[in-house]
């Protein structure tokens, strides 16, 4: 008989006492939990934190609600028949409720039931043990959140709840993280295997998190292992090369998508500018009318359609601002363009007057303050490509609107009568004249297209800042600066240029911020100018008036 | 008498030193009529007018410069209001060292906006500024050495015409960009101002201000004299027949370089003059004055007058300035509308400004005396054509 009691007595400590080993177990796991609950209720310290420890490991969501109960210190224990309550106090009995469901339980009076003492150390073991079962809630956002924080704070512990939430986890992202944290657990671990194996894994990581996680681990006064040491001073500095790697590419996207916005604005510019020969001053101004034209055809679209409509006009408004501005280009050709051929230094000054008046007729019209264009659904939000470096669809659209149009263009000219005409015109206008081509109208188209063109950007550019009597302003200088250097009458030389300012000027703003870096591009310039007056990509012509 | 006063005598005819000293004579009347004159009397000149004036004539000084090397070496610079500005803050720089200890902050040393960045000695480019004769000097030293390494540049490398024109207008707006920044140490946005007093004289008295203006004519009398010599001595021939043909110029063996260079340095120092005087005068300089906008203006100043005529860039200068005072006045709104008409109709339709309009109406349209500036034009355009159509 003693021996029977012995034995049994034995056998509920082993079981107690074995318990985490028994969670790794997939069986008999509701067996497990069953006796983690009594071992909460025992009376030996030691014992309780196994059992907090077990029902973390099991990641069991009932224990959730259980071990907040039990971290506010209003589990309790009915005396009747030793199920485990929350009780809330009323007066001088208390409410009592069912731990896993909520259920109401009845009221007792203060003397039914008994408290679960909880010390501190026992709370810290519940906040631990609950952020691991926050890895098994149902809700993806808590776990995203505690994988999160599982990566920044890594123990043995969390291991084997990652371990298990693994197996249940089908979001591959939070795999992805999981096994992150997973390794990042075992960096802690005592075992000089685990931590080497743990930095293997780690090595191809590209997140700064990881990369601090790693920082002791190169320490001689917080790891011990010379080997680890090495291994992990190797892994960080891969991750250094690949976090180099990563802001490069960051910062050649950023600059493509500035070069991008300069080549949208100096295209039309290369037309005007670069095959006419004409210094068109108004030329911001034309960008400026495509954007406030965008902003009609906005408020149009609002005003007469239902809003399901709205996210296409800007379809509507590309043609719609080309058509406008190639108008006013071909009225400006015709009514005072024309006149001034061959001066270009008074075309120069006219259309700057006209650029003044077109400012003030917007002004008149539309106020002097920004206009709101929103943003298509379809042009919102970005995606991440890689180690933060996000891509937002207005930027990405408006590199692809970019070259797209710099492709038509060139298309335009080359396979195109109204091209061919066009190139007759400006290599000799005498001779094309002769040959039939009314010269002066194909000024007028020429002139139109490229305002056009102008105008088309500034539907592109509507979408990536303020829509005002100034816009123009902002980009006039710029353009004419992205032509000459590229090599005025070259669509080629417009594109080496845009780009190739665009990324320097971003390469340069974090070593000397955004003004001083277009300062200094613009000094590259103007020397880089002298050297070569005609451009990058210069058309060959009369050395005596180079 | 030496030859160079011979020279001086023969700089125009007798009519033209009548002209020329009558106006300096009316001009020096307006102070006198605003101090003598009792406030109540038909003759009183109030007090705004004096400074206003005063601005006045140092555009005419600016449009003057500009005229200089548009007019009569064929380099339209959009750049010269950073010549302007710079001079204005050479001056700024010196009236901010005169205000010393009775600043906001009361700082001795460092001017108040230095003190509110929290800068603890004075940059090493302010020394020296507390004195007039070192500050008048780079009035005339920076914008003339900035002048003289940006045309050495674009002159020896042959770049003309509206190439130049850009970028010497990417020049002042990079120069505006930087002058933005408040790590330059000149006042950033707010730009120097807050000005006490220039060599002991309280600038808020109207006899300050008499004084001021009454050295901005003799200024721009003096700066007139000087061009009108350079233009009319075989320097200035040389340089006009750059204007017209710049090419046939070099091959005849001149080196069209350095002509331009010398006209476009000294431009630049009487434009930095005009920004000296124009600063005590209106109180404040900021980066503004350096946005390529301005510059532009200046260059419908000297259409407007006529350009190549020297006294055509005062009197359009005083023209189209007149105008816009009257404008923001009456109608703020309508003044873009009447310079940007302004700009193109005097391209189109006056080539020679208020000049030319003046002589065709003395001459009842026969065109009988300007046979010779209009031949000149003329073949100007032709050359500038047959640029035009090699590239």
């Amino acid at each position: 008989m003693l021996r029977l009691r012995t034995l049994i007595a034995l056998l509920i400590v082993a079981l107690v006492g074995l318990a985490p080993l028994a969670a790794t177990a997939a069986d008999g796991d509701e067996e497990v939990f069953q006796a983690a609950l009594k071992g909460i209720t025992a009376s030996s310290f030691e014992e309780q934190l196994a059992a907090i420890d077990t029902l973390a490991g099991l990641g069991d969501p009932r224990a959730v609600t259980l071990l907040r109960a039990l971290g506010g210190g209003m589990l309790q224990v009915r005396k009747s028949d030793g199920a485990l309550v929350v009780a809330e106090r009323d007066g001088r009995d208390y409410i009592l409720s069912d731990p896993f469901t909520g259920e109401a339980m009845g009221t007792v009076s203060r003397r039914d039931v008994d408290k679960i003492t909880v010390n501190n150390a026992l709370r810290g073991a519940i906040t631990a043990a609950l952020s691991r079962l926050a890895l098994f809630d149902p809700d993806v956002a808590k776990r995203r959140e505690a994988v999160a924080a599982a990566l920044k704070y890594p123990s043995p512990e969390m291991a084997t709840a990652l371990n298990k939430a693994l197996e249940a986890e089908e979001d591959a992202d939070l795999r992805r993280g999981m096994e992150r944290a997973l390794a990042a657990a075992r960096i802690s671990s005592p075992d000089k295997a685990e931590r080497l194996a743990a930095i293997e894994t780690f090595a191809g990581s590209s997140d700064p998190d990881i990369r601090s996680l790693l920082m002791p681990l190169q320490d001689e006064a917080t790891e011990s292992d010379p080997e680890v040491r090495t291994a992990a001073a190797e892994a960080i500095k891969r991750i250094d090369n690949r976090l180099a790697l990563f802001r490069l590419v960051g910062n050649l996207y950023q600059g493509i998508s500035l070069g991008s916005v300069l080549l949208l604005a100096a295209i039309g510019l290369a037309i005007t500018f670069g095959v006419m020969g004409v210094i068109n001053m108004a030329h911001g101004e034309m960008i400026m009318l495509g954007a406030y034209t965008t902003f009609v055809v906005q408020e149009v679209f609002v005003a007469a359609l239902p809003p399901a409509y709205l996210n296409y006009y800007l379809i509507v408004a590309l043609p719609v601002a080309f058509l406008v501005t190639a108008l006013v280009g071909a009225a400006l050709e015709r009514g005072v363009i024309r006149f001034l051929y061959g001066r270009p230094l008074e075309t120069l000054l006219a259309t700057w007057g006209v650029s003044l008046i077109l400012q003030q007729v917007v002004r008149s019209i539309f106020g002097a303050t920004n206009r709101r264009v929103a943003n298509p659904d379809w042009m919102t939000g970005g995606f991440e490509l890689v180690g933060g470096i996000v891509l937002t669809y207005n930027r990405l659209i408006i590199i692809v609107f970019a070259f797209a149009v710099l492709i038509a263009l060139a298309a335009l000219l080359r396979y195109s009568f109204f091209g061919l005409q066009m190139r007759a015109v400006t290599q000799s206008r005498g001779m094309a004249s002769a040959m039939g081509i009314v010269t002066g109208r194909i000024d007028a188209m020429t002139f139109a297209l490229g305002s056009g063109i102008a105008g088309a950007a500034g539907v592109a550019l509507s979408q990536i800042g303020n829509v005002s009597p100034n816009l123009g302003q902002t980009y006039i200088v710029d353009s004419f600066l992205v032509v000459v250097f590229g090599g005025v009458g070259s669509l080629w030389g417009t594109l080496v240029g845009a780009m190739s300012l665009g990324i320097v000027n971003k390469f340069l703003e974090p070593y000397s911020g955004a003004m001083l870096g277009k300062v200094l591009v613009l000094v590259f310039i103007i020397l880089f100018i002298q050297k070569r007056p005609r451009g990058l990509f210069a058309l060959r012509g009369r050395a005596a008036e180079m | 008498m030496g030859p160079i006063t011979r020279r001086i005598g023969t700089l125009q005819g007798p009519r033209g030193w009548a002209v020329f000293f009558a106006l300096i004579a009316i001009a020096l009347l307006v102070p006198l009529l605003n101090l003598m004159v009792p406030a109540g009397s038909l003759f009183y000149v109030p007090d705004y007018v004096v400074p206003l004036l005063g601005k006045y004539l140092c555009f005419a000084l600016l449009a003057l410069s500009l005229d200089l090397v548009w007019g009569f070496a064929g380099v339209l610079s959009l750049g010269h209001g950073a010549f302007f500005a710079l001079g204005g803050y050479a001056m700024g720089m010196h009236l901010m060292r005169e205000i010393g200890d009775r600043g906001v902050y009361g700082n001795p040393l460092l001017p108040d906006f230095m003190v509110f960045l929290d800068w603890d000695h004075l940059p090493w480019y302010w020394y020296g500024f507390d004195q007039f004769w070192f500050a008048s000097l780079m009035v005339f030293l920076v914008p003339g050495v900035l002048a003289f390494v940006f045309g050495w540049f674009a002159f020896r490398s042959r770049i003309t015409g509206v190439y130049l024109s850009i970028i010497s207008q990417a020049m002042t707006y990079a120069l505006m960009l930087a002058f933005f920044r408040n790590e330059m140490g000149f006042g950033g946005n707010n730009g120097l101002t807050d000005f006490k007093d220039v060599l002991g004289f309280d600038l808020s008295t109207p006899g300050t201000r008499a004084g001021l203006y009454v050295l901005t004519v003799l200024a721009l009398g003096l700066a007139f004299l000087i061009c009108r010599f350079v233009v009319k001595s075989k320097l200035g021939r040389v340089a006009t027949a750059i204007r017209d043909a710049e090419s046939r110029v070099r091959f005849l063996g001149y080196r069209t370089d350095r002509f331009k260079l010398f006209l476009w340095t000294l431009s630049a120092m009487l434009a930095g003059m005009a920004g000296a005087l124009y600063v005590p005068q209106v109180g404040i300089i900021n980066p503004g004055e350096f946005s390529p906008a301005n510059s532009i203006e200046v260059a419908v100043w000297v259409a407007v007058g006529g350009r190549g005529t020297l006294f055509g860039a005062i009197i359009g200068a005083f023209t189209v300035n007149g105008a816009k005072s009257f404008f923001t006045g009456w109608a703020p709104e309508y003044w873009l509308y009447f310079l940007g008409a302004l700009f193109i109709i005097v391209t189109l339709f006056l080539p020679g400004g208020l000049v030319q309009l003046a002589s065709r109406v003395r001459d009842g349209f026969t065109g009988g005396r300007n046979r010779g500036l209009r031949a000149a034009r003329r073949s100007a355009r032709a050359t500038e054509g047959e640029t035009s159509h090699a590239t």
